[in-house]
């Protein structure tokens, strides 16, 4: 299919984009990876589209102290060659090969994931499973919104209607940092049936922090809070047990298919997080 | 809606053409420049039938809009055949017969490519998951895996 | 009959100097394609052509109360916007029967839906405007108002009283209905000291052609002519079809196809929108473009293989079948799609059960209903992988009930390769098949007894391989038998014309199409090599009505037995021709002489006589030197048909050895084999690319590609992430073998090889996925297509 007519502006600038976002019926055009395939199929209907690619300064990627700063435009493939990802934020380094096909990755930016949120979707679990944050601007200037606070529901984060993101931030890992991730898809690349995002902090020979975000279980990634506290204890086991995800039925798996591979994936995840590095 | 004007190299030409916003990079170039050698498979970014290069990268041409393309350096499969770089990637597909109806092949050469300008000699694997986002019906990719494996080798090996 | 590999065969009574049958020629016209030079129709562009996009039905029963045109006409760039009422007054409706498919019914369908949307994405009005886009635009404007109706959803009760009938003029739900007993099937079963019975049930899916179908349809009002660049695999049955339904004459229509995206069958059949397209045209006076997008795509293109088949197969101890029974139920879409019918699906079915094995006892019933779904019909290999999945799985099942090996059990079982002529008990006639060969071939090929040591290793640590086998016979080459009988006018026959021009080069045209098989190549190696000139020195024209002689065009793996003996035959009387030239310029006699290598040669030495440059330039330029009386003719023409067997069936095997993830569900393919018999093999290479393409595509119907339809007949999958198509990364290396068992019915010998692979490749995947988890316990799999979440349940993980 073809898409509705719409208008088209270049932004050269953060707060030219922002400005116009308040405007009218207006979507922020990034990597387009998605948005464009929306409004192929005519499933989206902006009467403007915002072209932010122009905007300079915002992929970046650089750690500062013990944070990793990625602006929101660094493409996929961009953060999947970086030293700086692949050393000090090994866990969106381990989720990037995941991401669709490269002629994707070369377009598709890490922002532009993160404000989809797609539910079944692996930057957005990093993100939550790194307690990371992100920075939204907007006409008043910029404010950080913590990962736990982002995703609010089905397609649907904090950002206010007049707001960009323009960057993320992660802790920066450090010598005792863990981190594990795996995915169930059905082909390579294709969206998750069911992943996991893990990450944790050695502690002697067990580990602690340990924070797992599931991703393609409900309507945003999903932290699993009391399977968390049994691995801390070292108890795999009785982490799958006290696994408590209500995923839906979708289109690739059923619920009950979903939750038993969330299970074996938690065993797998676990392995990894509890390999010495 | 207002049409805009962008200027573009496309596979070393200079083209300057006015066309409207939602216009897709792979429908200008085969509706306006008349360069149907770039396909249209599903027009959701999945088959890899559109592969072609901007900016020296692989992109789906269904998923970037013309007007992102003002001032970007476009090449399709028109000119990676005509410039002589894909020569022994495309000698290697007739020989092996690694395209049936070519439907999807100018894609798949641009992947193929892509693949190879790495360097080094990749396993089967790692041809077929570089080669996964690009969709044949016809051959079943083992003959295609053939002629990547093969070139690969022929190139670290020197000889073209 | 000799075992072939992939060294270059040895040559048969084809024996010719500089034959190229047998050799693997790469294709002449791939270099074209590679460059992005090729000319598919989705490329054509003509002066003042217009584009349609259609309004279609978003509900899968609904009557159309009205249609509100006014604020489309209006918009920017439309030319007209027509609904189904204004286009019958140009186009005639068609029904989909064939006489010798008894009993078989159908309503008439109108190319734009007229009272009634009978299924989701049936189109209801069509817009013609300057762009697409704009035609898209338009189609938003245009306000239908539906009265939502029932929906037939369920194969299974469509034919329950209380289930609302979708034609009224048909009385109930039945298209077709087929009932064989043959033997005795009941006394076979009680005397059998093992039976099983199971439910297959195989997931409706489409072709997903890497081209979507495209047409551009030219009336020309002043020549009283129509053109229709149509993707098509049968031009002359379309020309025919578009003459009949616009009340034209055929000669006033002219169907070119140029290079075509892939069909597999999609693209063999009558569709709607082309017609409407074609109806459009005359209408408008001017060129119309029509190319389906992928989402219009998956809810138009014909679906196929939606069957349940109960089944049953009775078994002796000492491995001896018994007897074979099945009940297959499928639902079709409203329609029986024009012309073939959607009634041949489940005939095959019931034809090829049971078809490999000698057992006599059959009985089978066969049931097509109409839905409220898309319309199905015949898609590659044609009944063939519901036939083989049912029969070999039942196999398997009965010898690990019996614990007899799975190979030894067809040893038992299939028709001697001594037997011939022989008959299947549903009355298939077999010419000369290699059943024993073949399976030999593939045990060797495979090393099976190596893996099925690995594969005991393996289990001992928990890993989980299996190994699955597929035995299959193919229908190939088929004459009047398949479809002329019925009253179709669809040819069986072929012909080639073959000319010699001036610098001495062959122009060859033939009525097979070509879509990527490499049907332009194994004509030209035919004519090249029965006439006596390097391939390069050959062209082949396809695809076009008005240049070709009369075919039949791509289906049923006709293009290189049937096409290919036609070209052959032309290229023989050709030389003839040639010769008789030459014996008169050379004062010899015609007997004495052969074209070799691209001159005239002495016959029995091989001595160059004359350049064919030469001769050509003599009989065009200068017959005032030829001896008086002689009248060159540079040019002959051929055609074949089958007279010998209905059908030339082939033969083969295959296997596939995989592992499952017990943890996961997840199936990984490991390798995958064929053993094919297809008679004389042209183009080895050619054969091994059609079986592994065959192959794959089978595959994606065994673990990925499924139409899922809702409750209310919705597709709530019918796009590229969520309709699941085999890519490369999950795809196994796929090694082939030959054995060659020649038709005698024509010279070359050559049987067809183009669904094969489609043909066996969900049985044998089925089958090793069982064999894999048996020693689990876990109840057959006999669903497909095989999820995770289906072999995680069988596993009673969930």
């Amino acid at each position: 299919m073809k898409p509705a007519p719409f208008a088209y502006k270049r932004a050269r600038s953060t707060a030219e984009a922002v400005a116009w976002l308040t405007e009218s019926d207006a979507r922020l055009l990034a990597g387009g990876q998605s948005l464009i395939a929306t409004l192929n199929m005519r499933l989206s209907t902006p009467s403007l589209l915002i072209d932010i690619n122009g905007i300079g300064g915002l992929d970046g990627i650089a750690q500062k102290d013990d944070v990793v700063e990625i602006g929101a435009l660094t493409r996929h493939a961009q953060a999947g060659r970086s030293d700086v990802i692949a050393k000090h934020a090994p866990l969106i380094a381990r989720a990037i090969p995941h991401i669709a096909h490269p002629a994707i990755r070369n377009r598709g930016t890490l922002g532009g994931s993160i404000a989809y949120a797609d539910p079944a979707a692996e930057l957005p679990a990093c993100l939550l499973a790194l307690d990371g944050e992100v920075e939204a601007t907007g006409p008043k200037g910029k404010r950080s919104i913590k990962a736990c606070d982002f995703f609010k529901g089905l397609f649907e984060t904090a950002l206010a209607p007049d707001e960009m993101l323009t960057a993320i931030r992660v802790p920066a890992a450090t010598g005792q940092t863990r981190t594990g991730f795996a995915e169930l898809a059905r082909r390579h690349g294709d969206y998750a049936i069911v992943g996991l995002a893990a990450s944790a902090r050695a502690d002697g020979k067990g580990l602690a922090d340990v924070r797992l975000a599931y991703f393609g279980v409900g309507a945003t990634p999903v932290r699993a809070g009391k399977a968390e506290a049994a691995l801390a204890k070292g108890d795999v086991d009785a982490a799958v047990a006290a696994l408590e995800l209500e995923p839906p039925d979708d289109l690739q798996a059923t619920a009950a298919a979903k939750k038993h591979l969330a299970g074996v994936l938690l065993r797998r995840v676990a392995g990894q997080l509890l390999e010495a590095r | 809606m207002h049409e805009i004007d962008i200027t573009l190299t496309v596979n070393g030409e200079r083209v300057s053409e006015r066309v409207e916003p939602r216009k897709t990079l792979v429908d200008f170039l085969r509706d306006d420049l008349f360069m149907t050698g770039s396909h249209v498979g599903c027009e959701h970014g999945v088959c890899g039938a559109c592969t072609l290069r901007v900016n020296g990268e692989i992109v789906r041409g269904c998923l970037m809009l013309a007007v992102q393309c003002d001032g970007a350096t476009v090449e399709t499969i028109e000119g990676l055949s005509d410039s002589g770089e894909i020569a022994d990637l495309q000698a290697a597909f007739e020989q092996r017969n690694a395209l049936q109806c070519g439907y999807c092949t100018p894609g798949m050469l641009a992947a193929a490519q892509d693949l190879l300008k790495r360097g080094g000699v990749p396993s089967r694997d790692e041809i077929r998951e570089y080669l996964s986002g690009n969709y044949c019906r016809c051959t079943g990719y083992h003959a295609i895996v053939d002629a990547v494996e093969a070139v690969a080798q022929a190139r670290a090996g020197g000889r073209k | 009959m000799k075992i072939t590999d992939d060294s270059p065969p040895v040559l048969t009574a084809l024996d010719r100097p500089n034959s190229y049958i047998g050799r693997s020629v790469p294709r002449p016209n791939l270099a074209r394609l590679t460059q992005g030079r090729g000319q598919y129709v989705s490329d054509v562009t003509l002066p003042r052509m217009a584009h349609v996009a259609f309004v279609r039905s978003p509900h899968a029963h609904a009557r159309i109360v009205r249609i509100e045109k006014a604020a489309a006409e209006k918009a920017p760039g439309v030319i007209a916007v027509v609904t189904g009422a204004e286009l019958a007054q140009v186009m005639t409706p068609w029904v989909g029967v064939l006489t010798h498919l008894k009993g078989l019914k159908s309503a008439p369908q109108a190319p734009i839906a007229v009272e009634r949307a009978c299924w989701q994405g049936e189109a209801v009005c069509a817009v013609v405007a300057r762009t697409r886009a704009q035609a898209e635009d338009a189609c938003e404007l245009v306000e239908v108002n539906y009265e939502e109706l029932p929906a037939v959803v369920d194969p299974e009760t469509a034919l329950d009283p209380q289930t609302p009938v979708i034609q009224p003029t048909l009385g109930d739900n039945l298209c077709f209905e087929r009932k064989l007993d043959v033997g005795k099937v009941d006394e076979a079963l009680a005397s059998s000291d093992a039976v099983v019975e199971t439910t297959f049930l195989f997931g409706r899916h489409t072709g997903v052609t890497t081209e979507p179908r495209a047409c551009v349809a030219d009336w020309n009002p002043g020549e009283q002519k129509l053109t229709v660049y149509h993707g098509t695999q049968a031009p002359h049955m379309m020309q025919n079809l578009f003459a009949k339904h616009l009340g034209l004459a055929e000669h006033q229509v002219r169907v070119i196809t140029k290079d075509v995206g892939g069909s597999f069958g999609i693209k063999v059949h009558t569709y709607a929108d082309e017609m409407a397209t074609v109806a459009l045209s005359k209408l408008l006076k001017r060129p119309v473009k029509f190319v389906a997008d992928r989402i219009e795509s998956f809810v138009t293109d014909i679906h196929a293989r939606d069957h349940r088949v109960k089944a049953k197969i009775g078994v002796k101890n000492d491995g001896a079948i018994t007897a074979f029974e099945i009940d297959d139920l499928t639902g079709i879409g409203p329609y029986s799609v024009y012309p073939r019918t959607s009634g041949i699906e489940a005939n095959q079915v019931v034809n090829l059960v049971g078809g490999p094995y000698t057992c006599p006892n059959y009985r089978a019933q066969a049931r097509v209903v109409f839905t409220n779904k898309n319309v199905m019909c015949q898609y590659r290999a044609v009944g063939h992988p519901l036939a083989v999945a049912v029969t070999e799985g039942l196999v398997e099942l009965a010898a690990a009930k019996i614990g007899m090996d799975p190979l030894e059990i067809r040893r038992r079982n299939l028709f001697p390769d001594d037997g011939y002529p022989a008959q299947s008990a549903s009355g298939l006639k077999f010419e000369k098949l290699s059943h024993h060969e073949s399976l030999a071939h593939l045990d060797s090929m495979m090393n099976y007894a190596g893996l099925r040591a690995e594969q005991k290793k393996l289990r001992e640590q928990g890993i989980y391989r299996g190994i699955g086998f597929a035995s299959f016979i193919e229908v190939t080459n088929p004459s009047a038998a398949f479809y002329g009988v019925g009253g179709a006018r669809i040819t069986s026959q072929d012909g080639a014309t073959v000319k010699l021009d001036a610098q001495g080069a062959l122009i060859v045209a033939t009525g097979v199409t070509e879509q990527g098989q490499g049907a332009e190549s194994v004509v030209a190696q035919c004519v090249a090599s029965s006439f006596g000139v390097p391939i390069e020195r050959v062209r082949v024209i396809t695809g076009d009505t008005d240049v070709t002689p009369y075919g039949g065009g791509t289906w049923a793996s006709r293009a290189a037995g049937i096409g290919g003996e036609a070209a052959w035959q032309a290229g023989k009387a050709l030389r003839a021709n040639v010769l008789a030239v030459a014996g008169a310029m050379l004062q010899a006699k015609p007997e004495a002489l052969d074209i070799r290598n691209g001159k005239v040669v002495d016959a029995v030495s091989g001595a160059e006589r004359l350049p064919l440059e030469e001769l050509a330039r003599v009989a065009y330029f200068r017959p005032d030197t030829l001896p008086s009386g002689i009248q060159a003719e540079l040019v002959a023409t051929r055609h074949y048909v089958p007279r010998a067997w209905p059908f030339a069936f082939t033969n083969g095997v295959q296997a596939s050895y995989l592992e499952v993830d017990v943890e996961t569900g997840f199936v990984k393919l490991l390798k995958h084999w064929c053993v094919e018999d297809c008679g004389t093999i042209i183009n080895p290479q050619l054969v091994d690319e059609q079986i592994r393409g065959g192959i794959v595509q089978g595959i994606g119907a065994a673990l990925f590609e499924h139409c899922l339809y809702d409750e209310s007949g919705q597709l709530t999958n019918g796009n590229m992430a969520d309709y699941l198509v085999p890519m490369a990364a999950e795809m196994p290396d796929i090694e082939c073998g030959h054995v060659v068992s020649p038709t005698a019915d024509s010279e070359l010998g050559a049987k067809g090889a183009g669904e094969a692979g489609t043909a066996g490749a969900p049985a044998c995947v089925m089958n090793a996925i069982n064999d894999a988890l048996r020693p689990l316990g876990a109840a057959p799999l006999t669903d497909i297509p095989f999820t995770p979440a289906k072999i995680l349940r069988a596993l009673g993980r969930i």
